[in-house]
């Protein structure tokens, strides 16, 4: 974690917030610093053992696919680090692998066609691109799940309101939410507990980026407070309609 | 990315504390279990420390750290005298994290617990530069604590509730390197688990009884 002395001070005496709703110097300063704030985009380190891992416990005839979604062997000490891990996903994985897949193709082809729109430039840019090439690390990983499951879901074609800047920023910031809700509303549904930790790792990417979004947009970067809210399969579903073709 | 080999540090010694309250002998359990399945994770995402847990152990484990979150932000935030957006920030941030400890003591009666007490801590920092830096490494070691933990719940409604904490852990993360020019996303597109051995070597140090 980098130390950045002397730069929280002066976020701190000027708010965030604040110095989004100044005039344009004040913003731009601001969006500079918010650049340097990217990580350098790691790459994602581990996935591919966690999909070799999926893959070899794949399986067309579910083998996990009681509504036991522990095994006993979860509680018992021994042996339960590797069977339970590995336990096969069910058909239900899969339909939640492919809904998420969905879900990050959108936010994928989003975050593309907002770099090519021009609107952004420099640090905020910057952090949509990071922010893209994360949604398309996380699309490359549950294609992969999905295919050690059974059939990924077919690409879906978005169809994305770029309007203004600040449209644009509002609705990221609305797609975000939405996805750290959708995560959260499937994480206790899911069966192998692999899939459940990738859902996880995933969902407080999303989470980060739904924070950052809100900061940009001057929102609250906890809107439900102390406990986020999930939602269903259902409402995600209805919430992205209008952005596919 | 860090290994079980990396942690094992002069640090984790400070974790063998004194007073041996009900907190200290649940984080030195969990460093035990972590020895024992530290090494053959299953998977990169997988933290496996806590398979051989009970639900009211990892909650436990996370109220132990939502209490060393509060005090963090309410009692050092205080003393180091933060200002501006630090202070709106902790402020809020210290009220949420008190909404967990408040949850997870809950559900951990609700499930037939005893919630440990609230340890002593001790903050190494002295100025709002210091306290933002712990802070960002506080919620990030949250962020990884809470999803090495996850998998291993029984039961699935603890899940969903350690999930809705999570997701607000790392907002909150998120939220402080916006502020301190730290990094959004310090895993890249995935946040990593951790294991309780390294919870345990970021934390524990801050843990005096």
């Amino acid at each position: 974690m980098t130390d950045h002395p002397g730069s929280a001070d002066d976020g701190a005496t000027t708010g965030v917030v604040e110095m989004l709703a100044r005039d344009d110097v004040e913003r731009k300063r601001f969006l500079k610093m918010a650049g340097k704030r990217m990580g350098a985009g790691a790459a994602a380190t581990g996935l591919a053992a966690f999909i070799a891992a999926c893959g070899s416990s794949s399986s067309k005839s579910s083998t996990a696919s009681t509504s036991k979604a522990a095994p006993a062997g979860t509680t018992s000490s021994s042996s339960s680090t590797t069977s339970s891990a590995t336990a096969a996903a069910s058909s239900g994985d899969l339909a939640i692998v492919n809904y998420a897949l969905t879900l990050e193709y959108l936010e994928s082809q989003f975050y593309a066609k907002v770099v090519s729109s021009g609107l952004f430039k420099g640090a905020v840019l910057s952090v949509i691109k990071t922010f893209g090439a994360e949604e398309d690390q996380h699309v490359a990983a549950l294609k992969k799940v999905a295919m050690s499951l059974g059939t990924p879901a077919a690409m879906p074609t978005g169809k994305f309101p770029i309007k203004s800047a600040s449209q644009v920023a509002t609705l990221a910031a609305t797609v975000e939410n939405l996805g750290a809700a959708a995560y959260l509303g499937q994480a206790p549904l899911i069966k192998s507990k692999e899939i459940l930790a990738a859902a996880l790792a995933i969902h407080t990417i999303e989470a980060r980026h739904a924070a950052t979004l809100n900061l940009l947009t001057k929102k609250n970067p906890t809107p439900n407070g102390a406990f986020a809210e999930p939602a269903t399969m259902a409402q995600v579903l209805a919430a992205v309609k209008p952005f596919i073709a | 990315m860090m290994t079980d080999t990396d942690l094992s540090n002069p640090e984790l010694a400070e974790v063998e504390v004194h007073g041996m309250n009900r907190a200290s002998f649940l984080l030195k359990g969990a460093l035990a279990t972590g020895a024992v399945y530290g090494a053959s994770a299953v998977a990169p995402f997988v933290s496996s420390a806590l398979a051989a847990s009970s639900d009211i152990d990892i909650l436990n484990f996370a109220l132990t750290l939502e209490y060393l979150e509060t005090n963090f932000y309410q009692v050092k935030g205080a003393s180091v005298h933060l200002s501006g957006e630090a202070k709106t920030l902790a402020k809020s941030f210290g009220d949420e994290e008190a909404e967990h400890v408040a949850a997870l003591t809950g559900a951990i009666k609700k499930s037939g617990g005893k919630p440990v007490k609230m340890p002593q801590f001790a903050f190494p920092v002295t100025n709002q530069a210091g306290f933002l830096k712990l802070a960002y490494t506080l919620e990030n070691v949250g962020v990884g604590a809470y999803n090495g933990a996850g998998p291993s719940f029984t039961n699935k409604a603890l899940l969903a509730a350690a999930g809705s904490i999570v997701q607000v852990e790392a907002r909150h993360a998120a939220s402080i390197a916006m502020l301190t020019g730290g990094k959004i996303t310090p895993n890249g597109a995935f946040d990593k688990p951790l294991t309780t051995k390294q919870v345990l070597a970021a934390a524990g140090p801050l843990i005096k009884s």
